[in-house]
């Protein structure tokens, strides 16, 4: 089941290259199919699932692959996985639907983006640390190509700066995973059972530095102050259903990271830098927020509002790690906030980086004040964009507020001082509706004029991803449903 | 003495022989019957040896000479590799003047690197240097270009310096223990001069780093990478290092545990990876950045080297990455070959768009040099650097990931303009991207054979580690 889920779209991607006569619109109609196939499987999963027991996966598939350093194909998925698997494979289907209207090469585009699909669910799903690295460091190289290959503005210059950051942190990561190995007894790159062994029970160098070099592997990804450096520029070059994957998904990889192998398999170590942990959560969130506000670039300020957005949940699994008898619950909340808030964040953002794409392929320019009173011209972009900004500044309603209102019910039962971040949310709230006045009201003037709203496939992309954003937001019961377990196993684990 | 256990050496050495005489007997037009020979030599060689695995080490020639899994690989990987080779040859020495010669040459410094890959005794490892060595010379000359003959001359000054050095080095082993073979001198070496021990491991060691382009001895490598032809290229950056690697690792096994060898053989590798990136940062011409980069990669083969004994993890990395390198790194002169009038990165703006398969095989090899997966070069690393970490070399990992990211820029210098946007390719020579047939094929051969290799790592080590 999740090996077809994963190589689904590979092998459609290998289809599309080997077939060069195969016509554009055929292309881009195969790539939405399959897109659209991959999620029919994933949701036939999602309705198949059953939790787990505490420490083991479902669904678990596990074939040996270099068995002389205990690495197996090992895959599985838990509340922690199920949902962002599902998450990615929706912002896939959004980004082909999107992509409907590509003129740039699109049977190319459709097998790099089936390619990227692949390696995303694979990396959800892996419980194998070199399975998980090797779909790590795909994920780079396909996103370096779609930058470079599509991207606009100075996009080689983007995509090297992206792909020599982000390489830099998966290498640091694989440092930290050849510890583990060495660490584990027996000898095993096995998830489930490095989360059983926890290695460095009792050795608290070894084991902080072992943390050190896997945290700053997954910050530099996620990414977190003061790693965020090269995530504004891939942004703004890369292409709008580029930035949607980038944002969506591939920055998730980071903070899945945490609460997949961190958290489970180095106990002690993070209990002992939790507040470190808390600390570089809570710089993010105030530091995104007011570089966000002090942007005129649409889509760069999107991104920095992403570096906000991640920074709640490095907060939230920071928190986990703050161990009192009587906060377990609180814990359990915050790490449930956090899954959510990488949902939630994958869906809004993924939307917003597809408007901001409108902008730029209608008018050539994200600079908000080539615009002004859009709202007139472009009514249905004005309307998505606003519910867009609402979810991502957290209004009751939206699953951002449900993301972020467990996120701090938990940390500030958890640690009190953690309400300093409550900033964040009152800045992003402030920077959302400054970028909606500038943009859509007032008079008609500058680019506005003459803008053309949105066609078909822009609405049927973005829209099911607000949608799917309001329905969460009203009814999160399903989704908390299969998450609360899996934090509850994670606080648990985090405790010993 | 048995010395049919050495039938694969004895192969490739009397199809050499026979290459040379009936090339002189052939018509310019009929050279590549030689070819053909030589051809089928390096596959009975590999057929033969891959007949003996898995070895469990049998003493062949009084001792002198061990048949185990090492050698059993290093011969299908060198006899393979020399094949391959054989086939860039086939567009580029084809109908030359010295075609046979050439390929005799090629089989003669094949059967040095299998001695040398063997060898259990130190004057059996002089004779595998000079064997590998002096045909070396006659090959980089051999296409009588001025560079050409500048780099023959450099790397012969300078193998002559090292075989002095090595011969030095034996010779004062040989004083201290009054033996050679390598059974004897681990105890022998732990009651001698430690002093005297330790700069006489140093010369020898630096005449096998010579031979595999490392650090001291790497000085030859670019020059002789840039100002050769393609195929001697591909040949010099490749199959030497696999005997030199595998005699490294026997040497440095064989010693008593008086002295810090590991931190000798780490200080190497890390002054072999790190200068090797650094100075392959700015190169213009592909094939001297990958001169280069052969360098650096010395030096990650260094790693599990350092390990020797200390970790079983040790000799199956390290042949693990020799064939994981061999391949990839074949895959990149595959595609400078292809386009051998193509001396600038630059020229290679638009590659990727005219012919998608090189394309894609040239950044399969490149990332595969980098260590990226699911490339066999990253099971390699993977493995090599386990290796050092659980030989008590943590540190040594550590610097083999920092080097990898210095590695990684001047790597994707060159994969930028394959893939860059800006003129459109021309459709006509010699704008045109009209590769050469023989090296294209190579190239998507080799670069899917990494691939290949990289996800089927795990029945590969199954080989390795016997």
């Amino acid at each position: 089941m999740l090996s077809l889920i994963v190589f689904l779209p590979l092998a459609a991607a290998l289809a599309l290259l080997a077939l060069p006569r195969l016509g554009d619109t055929a292309a881009r109609w195969a790539w939405v199919a399959v897109a659209a196939a991959d999620l029919a499987l994933v949701v036939a999963a999602w309705l198949r699932y059953d939790t787990p027991t505490a420490g083991r996966l479902a669904f678990e598939e596990q074939v040996e692959w270099i068995p002389g350093v205990n690495s197996s194909y090992h895959l599985g998925v838990d509340g922690l996985s199920l949902p962002l698997v599902a998450m990615t494979a929706v912002i896939f289907l959004a980004c082909a639907i999107f992509a409907l209207r590509e003129t740039d090469r699109p049977r190319l585009q459709a097998a790099l983006f089936l390619f990227l699909q692949s390696v995303s669910i694979g990396l959800f799903v892996a419980a194998d640390l070199i399975l998980f690295f090797v779909f790590f460091d795909l994920s780079i190289v396909g996103m370096y190509f779609v930058i470079a290959g599509w991207g606009h503005g100075n996009a080689a210059r983007s995509a090297m700066k992206f792909f020599l950051y982000t390489f830099l942190g998966s290498l640091a990561l694989l440092v930290g995973f050849i510890g583990l190995y060495i660490a584990a007894d027996p000898h095993t790159f096995d998830m489930v059972e490095l989360a059983e062994q926890t290695p460095f029970a009792g050795s608290s160098l070894a084991g902080g530095l072992v943390l050190a070099a896997i945290l700053i592997g997954l910050a530099v990804k996620t990414p977190t102050v003061p790693f965020h450096t090269w995530l504004p520029p891939a942004h703004t070059d890369a292409p709008a259903i580029g930035s949607a994957v980038l944002a969506g998904v591939l920055l998730k990889m980071g903070t899945y990271g945490f609460v997949r192998i961190a958290l489970p398999m180095l106990p002690e170590a993070w209990r002992d830098w939790a507040w470190v942990i808390i600390v570089v959560g809570i710089v993010s969130v105030v530091y995104g927020a007011l570089v966000a506000l002090a942007q005129t670039n649409v889509k760069r300020m999107v991104a920095y509002t992403s570096v906000n957005h991640m920074g709640y949940i490095v907060l939230a699994v920071g928190a986990a790690g703050l161990i009192a008898d009587d906060t377990t619950q609180a814990r359990s909340i915050a790490v449930t906030g956090a899954v959510t808030q990488m949902v939630s964040h994958g869906l809004i953002t993924g939307a917003l980086f597809l408007l901001a794409g409108v902008l730029q392929d209608r008018a050539a320019t994200y600079d908000m004040d080539s615009y002004g009173g859009l709202a007139g011209p472009a009514p249905r972009f004005a309307a998505f964009f606003a519910v867009g900004a609402f979810a991502s500044l957290g209004l009751p309603g939206l699953s951002g507020f449900i993301a972020e209102f467990q996120i701090f019910t938990g940390s500030i039962a958890a640690a009190p001082v953690t309400a300093i971040a409550l900033v964040g949310i009152l800045l992003t709230a402030a920077l959302f509706l400054r970028a909606l006045q500038r943009i859509f009201t007032g008079e008609t003037r500058g680019r506005s004029v003459g803008f053309t709203d949105l066609r078909a496939a822009e609405v049927w992309s973005v829209g099911p991803l607000l949608v799917l954003s309001l329905l969460i937001g009203v009814f999160p019961r399903p989704l908390l449903a299969v998450i609360e377990p899996a934090a509850e196993v994670a606080v648990e684990l985090v405790g010993r | 003495m048995r010395p049919l256990l050495l039938l694969p050496e004895i192969v490739v050495f009397l199809g050499g022989l026979t290459v040379l005489v009936s090339g002189s007997f052939l018509p310019r037009t009929r050279q590549w019957v030689t070819r053909v020979i030589a051809a089928v030599a390096l596959v009975a060689a590999a057929i033969l040896a891959a007949v003996d695995l898995p070895g469990l080490g049998q003493p062949a020639m009084e001792g002198t000479f061990t048949v185990d899994t090492a050698t059993g690989v290093a011969r299908i990987v060198a006899a393979l590799g020399t094949l391959i080779v054989l086939a860039l040859a086939s567009d580029e020495i084809a109908g030359s003047p010295r075609e046979s010669e050439t390929y005799a040459l090629f089989l003669f410094s094949t059967t040095g690197t299998l001695v040398l890959a063997g060898a259990d005794d130190l004057l059996v490892v002089v004779v595998g240097f000079l064997l590998a060595s002096i045909p070396l010379y006659g090959l980089i000359g051999i296409a009588r270009t001025p560079r050409g003959a500048e780099a023959a001359m450099k790397t012969y000054l300078l193998g002559a310096l090292f075989g002095i050095l090595l011969l030095l080095g034996v010779t004062l082993l040989y004083g201290v223990s009054a033996t050679t073979s390598y059974a004897d001198l681990t105890d022998r070496l732990a009651e001698a001069p430690q002093g005297v021990v330790a700069a006489s491991v140093v010369a020898v060691l630096g005449g096998l780093m010579f031979k595999a382009g490392g650090v001291p001895g790497h000085f030859w490598v670019p020059d002789a990478a840039e100002g050769a032809g393609g195929a001697v290229a591909a040949f010099l950056t490749t199959v030497p290092k696999i005997g030199a690697m595998v005699a490294a690792y026997r040497l440095i096994a064989m010693l008593p545990d008086t002295l810090a060898w590991p931190l000798l053989v780490a200080v190497l590798a890390v002054a072999s990876m790190t200068l090797g990136n650094l100075a392959a940062y700015w190169q213009t011409d592909p094939r001297r950045l990958l001169g280069w980069s052969t360098v650096s990669q010395v030096g990650y083969l260094l790693v599990p080297v350092a390990v020797a004994g200390r970790s079983d993890l040790a000799l199956p990395a390290l042949l693990l990455y020799l064939a994981g390198y061999t391949v990839t790194n074949l895959a990149a002169f595959a595609v400078t070959t292809a386009f051998p009038d193509r001396r600038d990165l630059d020229s290679y703006r638009g590659m990727g768009r005219a012919r998608p398969w090189l394309g894609a095989s040239l950044v399969v090899a490149l990332l595969g040099l980098v260590g990226t997966p699911p490339t066999v070069v990253f099971a390699g690393k993977l493995t090599t650097t386990a290796a050092a970490w659980d030989g008590g070399l943590a540190w040594l990992a550590v610097l083999v990931f920092v080097n990898t990211v210095i590695s990684l820029f001047y790597y994707l210098r060159w994969i930028a303009p394959v893939y860059g946007r800006g003129e459109p390719p021309a459709r006509t020579p010699p704008g045109a991207f009209i590769p050469a047939a023989w090296s294209a094929t190579t190239a998507v051969v080799t670069a899917g054979l990494s691939l290949a290799l990289g996800i089927g790592a795990g029945a590969l080590w199954s080989v390795l580690s016997v």
